[in-house]
């Protein structure tokens, strides 16, 4: 903490530190030499392959990856071609570039997960040197053939392969290339001699740095910035330049003195500073260069290789990885010696004050004076957030904290965002887990990262851990992690069906948002078809469950999975499903079992295919439905003979469904349409299709007596049906001669008041009367007041002494005409009415 | 009016709401189609996209030209024809014949299909089979609830009850789950959902599912309380006659989305004139509840009253006669046309239904709901098939026959049967099977003898006439769930009591005092009882499926009344009638309740029995 200020060297106006972040936990024989190594950024994993070249069988190179802090992570012998190239995606995945021109993709873990092949003009050529890099669309790999053309996928998710122009006269291998992202596209430059070439999807323009000093003959060594705004061009008379890369402005050019080429270049800028730099290394030797003539030397004891990150450098060596950035302005302005910068003072404050000595009050006085207090706080914590070292970050929050205190109504959101977030970077930090991400690299990456890149790791206590400390949303946090850890437990073959999906219940009993049907889905692509099942009895949305279990082949299980959910489209899916791939006989049985499935596929026949919803009642023995399917046909049948024939099926069908009913009913049907038929071919009455009922009627009222006359014996028509047909229809035709025939015919079934109303409704009082007489004591009543006999009727009701009758023959007496009527109907109703 | 003293009834929700999100909705899918296009549309979704958006809306967003969908060719000289229809398969084979109708002939058009409220994966089965499926765009326009009145929302679907009932096709279930889903995301949180059937049960849980997957923004609830009823937990009250106003101008007109269409015997000229009834017609809204019997005395008040304010005129001056022009006159000439509708329609119900035959009917019906002098019900049943007075009119008393007598003899259901059969034809052999599958008219089983003790004391006890035992006997063999369930419920009045329809005493006025309709019954029992309990033998008869939770997730907190707690809302799945809806705001007048109905469709007897006719 004394010296914070030990290992920083100024640089022009800025000053640059070195932190040591961990000591190499691996154990490495032969050092870096002789190994293809691939670091990802923001503290990813290193991959290592060691002596390429091998091929003997006996001793295949080996490869290893490792976490930032050294720790195995996994560990093979390579057997695939000769790898030209190592790089990590940005989901910290591992591309092994091969010669060629196939990239094999391995999972953090060495799991092998896809390949793909640069296309062919590579596989003819070979990989002559490849570069991973990384863009807005994701990662993309950049080939250097043998026939010195450039192949290049800026994302490896979405294979587009593009092969750049060719560059004039290139007849050997560039001296050095580079990948630049602009204009929303991947650009290549490239180097050869002293000639600079821009190649994109078109065209190859030659271009020239500004300013670039003559002298060069060759540039031997180039690189771009983290964010591709920055180029650093290296040249055989030991100068560098550096620029912007779109080659239009030059920031500085400085001459190093060394005029061998550089091992390796990068850029080490932080995101707005006003100072960018290159760092440059050669064996043992490593040169900080910046716009201004000081450059800072570093002396390197071992084989090193830089990773470029967002802020700084990383430097990983056998030993030790470190960090090189530029000193945070604020970690600065604390910490430079003598600085009288509110922060600086704060702290200094806070250093008195826990030594109780007075001193700190007039520290804080006069910060306060400048009324800079807030901004000295600020200082604190943003400062707290660069340093490394924990008890740094404490010292640092404690004095914000202290300060904190003498300012009214000051935010607290960057302070305790600042402590949560540092909590969460010191864990990472951790050397278990190896993820030395700073402050900047943290708020760039976003939470939501880290904890994907925890759960690749497998780290997910952690990763819970950190989701309830930081409060994400619980379908978002927990929930996910949870599920990325159900997923990889179903991976775990050696453990029992029962054994797995009971600790996956367990953990994930009560978690939000969990969809179980994506963890099945996962078990099932491990080939663990009875462990899906039985996770699938989890998943509470029994919708979910349908598109697996058909994967899985369970249509069975699908089918009544659907049908609970009450989700009629789902259940329509899985039986269209069942359908193509069941046969026909067995679809059926299944439907037979699932009512609603059932009705449903009949609603769709019904209107699509009749004949399958034929055979579908076929297959179920449903006669009874068979005899209304062909009832429903015949009406569509207008050829006599098919329409008998389509009836006669009916009728045996109901009679195999013991319907004798509808059997006899059909039978009538079948009878009235040959009656149908010869009455037209005897009368040439046209009466087709029409009912009993309708047949009577129009054979009365055209006169047809003998043929309705037979109709009704045939066809047992009732007694009373006949007579007010018969009746209406001689009515109809005022035919009261034939009436009066038929009313003495026999006894009237239907009584006589019908004859007596329907000639009233004719307007035939006097055909009326004559029927009068011969209706019941019960109806006389009403059978005299349809004819306007208000006498007869109050003679009768009298008679019968029936209250009501009289009142109603009442209610039809007006009071001026029938006064007689009046008084006598009175008089009797009063007599009924005392006994 | 038993209770008074009520404070005033809650105000209802606004449901234009739902109207203007129906119409946002519809502009925006026929904006996806930029350009000049032709608009086919079903034919029963004609009125209610009417309420919606009129022509002149849609003719603002580039709809060339109307049609009506058809099986017949079709005569569009536009490049693009959007189709608006419901999802059903004949439909969508309509659509697809059209579609290759114009491949045959070389002919290039944009397609899109707006199928509302929602797609079925059936319909892209068939598009597919059909091979058009990547010639037409699909879409989906949520039009779940159109309201008809202040109170009444219908999901104007009346295939539901067919579908759903009769064919087992669930696939409405869903529908009715985000209709309520939509009015809860509008009107709720609701406070308790209470229900019954099994189409009930599954739609609240379709809602519930809805609800878990979405986040509720919370805001104060209009509407508290919502019970769902399935239709087939009573299909007695939709079967019988209906004699409220409103009942009867829809048995007899039709009353169609909200507007019905008097013809010339109405309008006393030569004309037909539409009209909308809804509570903005101040004549009708003061008659629809109202007993037949009541109306003309209404009426006839009204008319003085029309005749008074025109007579106002008389000894008016300059000025006020000036003033009485510009403000009064218009709203008298407007009461005075609706009036002069309203009596003319009432007349012409006078005509059909005052006869005897009507009066009989109506007996008939009664003792039918009592169970009183079954076997002369029998034969003027007979009597009524035997001389074809009315298909439909006889199957309704058919099955009004079965219901209320729990299956037909043997004897009966093969007699009456074979008449119908010879009376309207053989085709209703079909009819028969739904009906029968519907269990609305069956056969009494052999096996069905055994009925308790207390039925038979109960009915003893109910038959007022002693002389009518042998009857009684006759009846003592079928097990009668109406029966019991009219007992345990009261729903039919003591019959010697005199019942004066001006002043109604319970819900009953809505069929002359004769009887309580089951539906809103259960309504008020479950609503005074705040769920279930004690009713228990009752839901048992109906076969259950009854519920009683609590609503959303913050429901349990509102202890106070509310007077979003007073606002119940009613989903009747597979349609109610007006006699139901006047049922329910008799009730809530009398408990100081306000109902929302809302309904799959608008039913009634007619509607109800021609839906399961087979064609």
């Amino acid at each position: 903490m004394a010296f914070v200020t030990a290992n920083w060297n100024p640089l022009g106006e800025a000053f640059y530190r070195k932190i040591e972040l961990y000591e190499m936990g691996w154990n490495l024989r032969d050092g870096l030499r002789d190994c293809l190594i691939a670091a990802a950024p923001y503290g990813g994993p290193i991959a290592l392959l060691r002596e390429p070249q091998r091929r003997s069988p006996s001793a295949r190179p080996q490869l290893e990856i490792y976490s930032a802090s050294g720790s195995t992570l996994a560990s093979f012998a390579w057997k695939s071609g000769v790898v030209r190239q190592l790089g990590w995606t940005v989901c910290d995945d591992l591309l092994c570039i091969q010669e060629d021109g196939t990239v094999l993709i391995y999972d953090l873990y060495g799991t092998f997960k896809r390949h793909f092949s640069m296309g062919n003009e590579v596989v003819q050529n070979q990989v002559l040197e490849a570069k991973v890099f990384h863009s807005p669309y994701g990662t993309g790999v950049a080939i250097i053939t043998g026939a010195f053309r450039v192949t290049l996928a800026t994302n490896i998710d979405d294979l587009k392969l593009r092969r750049l122009p060719e560059v004039p006269g290139l007849m050997e291998a560039p001296s050095c290339w580079a990948v630049l992202t602009q204009d929303r596209q991947s650009k290549v430059l490239l180097a050869y001699g002293a000639d600079l070439y821009l190649l994109d999807n078109t065209s190859c323009i030659p271009v020239t740095p500004p300013g670039l000093s003559p002298q060069a003959n060759s540039i031997v060594s180039m690189c771009v910035s983290f964010s591709y705004k920055y180029l650093a061009l290296f040249t055989d008379t030991g100068h560098v330049w550096m620029g912007s890369a779109n080659l239009k402005d030059r920031l500085s050019e400085v001459d190093t003195k060394v005029r061998s080429p550089p091992k390796q270049m990068a850029w080490c800028r932080r995101p707005k500073s006003e100072q960018p730099s290159v760092v440059i290394m050669w064996d043992r030797h490593l040169l900080v260069v910046g716009t201004c003539k000081d450059t800072i030397q570093y002396h390197l004891d071992d084989e090193t290789v830089l990773v470029p990150e967002l802020d700084g450098v990383r430097l990983i060596s056998s030993t030790h990885h470190e960090l090189l950035q530029e000193v945070p302005s604020a970690c600065e302005e604390i910490f430079k010696i003598a600085s009288m910068a509110p922060g600086a003072l704060l702290l200094e404050a806070h250093k008195e004050y826990e030594k109780e000595s007075q001193k700190a009050d007039e520290y804080l006085r006069e910060i306060k004076e400048q009324s800079l207090l807030g901004e000295a706080v600020r200082q604190c914590v943003e400062a707290a957030g660069h340093e490394h070292e924990p008890d740094t970050q404490k010292t640092l929050l404690r004095a914000a904290s202290f300060g904190k205190c003498f300012l009214s109504g000051f935010p607290p959101e960057q302070f305790v965002s600042m402590c949560r977030d540092l909590r969460v970077l010191n864990a990472v930090r951790d050397y278990i887990v190896g993820i030395p991400l700073t402050h900047t690299q943290f708020k760039q990456m976003t939470t939501q990262v880290l904890i994907d890149r925890l759960v690749y790791r497998k780290l997910y206590p952690l990763a819970i851990e950190v989701c309830r400390y930081l409060k994400i949303p619980e379908y978002q946090g927990v929930s996910r992690v949870l599920k990325h850890w159900a997923c990889c437990k179903v991976q775990q073959k050696e453990e029992a069906d029962e054994v797995v999906a009971r600790a996956v219940s367990i953990k994930l009993g009560e978690a939000a948002g969990i969809s179980y049907s994506e963890i099945a889905t996962k078990a099932y692509e491990c080939g663990r078809t009875e462990l899906a099942i039985k996770l699938l009895e989890y998943e509470p949305r029994s919708g979910e469950q349908v598109p697996l279990l058909l994967k899985m082949k369970r249509s069975q299980l699908a089918l009544s999975k659907a049908i609970e959910s009450g989700d009629t489209d789902l259940v329509y899916t899985v039986v269209t499903y069942l359908k193509n791939e069941m046969n026909r006989g067995d679809f059926f049985m299944t439907l037979r079992n699932q009512p609603v499935a059932l009705s449903l596929y009949r609603q769709f026949c019904k209107h699509q295919e009749q004949t399958t919803l034929k055979d579908l009642f076929n297959q179920d023995d449903d006669h009874q439905e068979l005899g209304n399917f062909y009832v429903k046909a015949s009406y569509k049948e207008k050829r006599l003979e098919a329409r008998l024939s389509l009836l006669q099926s009916a009728v045996d069908e109901y009679n195999k469904a013991k319907n004798e009913f509808a059997a006899k009913a059909t039978e009538d049907e079948m009878r009235l349409l040959r009656f149908h038929r010869r009455l037209e071919e005897d009368k040439g009455e046209h009466l087709m299709g029409m009912s009993l009922q309708d047949t009577l009627q129009i054979l009365l009222s055209i006169g047809l007596h003998k043929q309705a006359e037979q109709l009704y014996k045939d066809f047992r028509v009732p007694d009373k049906r006949y007579w007010w047909l018969k009746l209406t229809a001689l009515a109809d035709k005022e035919d009261w001669e034939e009436l009066e025939k038929f009313a003495k015919s026999k006894k009237s079934p239907i009584g006589y008041l019908p004859f007596v109303e329907v000639c009233v409704k004719r307007h035939n009082k006097y055909e009326a009367k004559k029927y009068v007489s011969k209706v019941t004591p019960e109806q006389k009543v009403k059978a005299h007041l349809a004819v306007g006999d208000l006498e007869g009727a109050a003679e009768v009701a009298i008679e019968r002494r029936n209250e009501n009758e009289i009142s109603t023959v009442l209610s039809q007496c007006s009071a001026s005409s029938d006064r007689a009527l009046l008084d006598r109907l009175n008089r009797a109703r009063n007599a009924t009415g005392k006994k | 009016m038993a209770q008074t003293g009520w404070r005033d009834a809650p105000d209802l929700p606004d449901f234009s709401l739902l109207k203007r999100l129906a119409r946002d909705q519809l502009i925006y899918l026929l904006e996806q189609l930029p350009g000049k296009k032709d608009l086919f549309i079903e034919a029963d979704l004609m009125s209610p996209l009417d309420r919606i958006a009129n022509v002149t809306t849609l003719k603002q967003h580039e709809v060339d030209k109307l049609y009506k969908v058809e099986h017949k060719p079709i005569f569009s000289t536009s490049d693009q024809l959007c189709f608006l229809i419901r999802p059903r398969v004949q439909t969508v084979k309509w659509v697809c014949d059209i579609v290759n109708a114009d491949k045959a002939v070389g002919r290039f058009r944009q397609y899109k299909i707006i199928f509302t409220p929602q797609k079925f994966y059936v319909c892209d089965t068939v598009l597919e089979e059909q091979g058009v499926y990547g010639d037409v765009t699909t879409d989906e326009w949520g039009f779940y609830l159109l309201p008809l009145d202040d109170d009444i929302i219908s999901m104007e679907l009346p295939e539901f009850f067919r579908d759903n009932f009769l064919e087992g096709d669930q696939r409405w279930v869903t529908t009715a789950g985000s209709a309520l889903h939509l009015l809860h995301s509008l009107y709720g949180p609701f406070n308790k959902l209470y229900g019954i059937g099994r189409t009930a049960k599954m739609a609240y849980e379709s809602w519930r599912e809805l609800l878990e997957e979405g986040e509720q923004k919370p805001q104060k609830p209009d509407i508290g309380n919502v019970f769902l009823i399935d239709r087939d937990v009573d299909f007695v009250t939709p079967l019988c006659s209906q004699v409220v106003y409103e009942g009867l101008v829809d048995d007899i007109f039709r009353i169609k989305c909200g507007s019905v269409e008097f013809g010339p015997d109405v309008t006393s000229s030569d004309k037909s004139i539409k009209v909308m009834l809804n509570s903005q017609d101040k004549v009708f809204n003061e008659i629809r509840n109202e007993h037949f019997s009541n109306v003309f005395g209404f009426l006839s008040q009204k008319a003085r009253n029309l005749q008074t304010a025109y007579d106002k005129r008389q000894g008016m001056d300059i000025k006020q006669m000036k003033t009485f022009v510009s403000e009064e006159l218009k709203g008298l000439k407007q009461e005075h046309r609706l009036l002069s509708l309203h009596i003319g329609a009432s007349e012409s119900i006078m005509k059909k239904k005052t006869k005897q035959d009507f009066q009989e009917l109506l007996k008939t019906e009664h003792s039918l709901l009592e169970g009183f002098e079954v076997r002369e019900c029998i034969s003027y049943v007979e009597e009524h098939i035997n001389r074809q007075v009315s298909m439909i009119e006889s199957l309704r008393l058919l099955c009004l026959l079965s219901i209320t007598e729990n299956g037909l003899l043997p004897k009966d259901y093969r007699s009456l049967k074979a008449q119908y059969l010879q009376s309207y034809g053989i085709e209703h052999l079909l009819t028969f099977a739904n009906l029968r599958q519907l269990g609305i008219l069956v056969e009494q089983q052999p096996g069905e003898t055994l009925t308790v003790m207390e039925s038979k004391v109960g009915k003893l006890v109910n038959d007022k006439t002693a002389g009518k035992l042998t009857e009684t006997f006759s009846s003592l063999a079928k097990k009668s769930n109406f029966r019991a369930l009219s007992r345990r419920l009261t729903l039919v009045p003591k019959s010697d009591e005199e019942y004066d329809l001006r002043v109604p005493k319970d819900m009953a006025y809505i069929f002359s005092g004769a009887y309580v309709p089951l539906s809103c019954k259960l309504i008020e029992q479950v609503l005074e009882r705040d769920g279930w309990t004690g009713l228990e033998e009752v839901t048992r008869m109906i076969s259950g499926h009854e519920f009683a939770v609590s609503g959303g997730s913050n429901g349990g907190e509102a202890r106070v009344k509310t007077d979003a707690q007073r606002i119940i809302l009613v989903m009747f799945l597979g349609g109610c009638t007006y006699s139901e809806i006047a049922a329910l705001r008799f009730l809530g007048k009398e408990k100081g309740l306000k109902f929302i109905v809302v309904t799959t469709a608008i039913t009634n007897s007619g509607r109800m029995l021609e839906a399961l006719l087979d064609h």
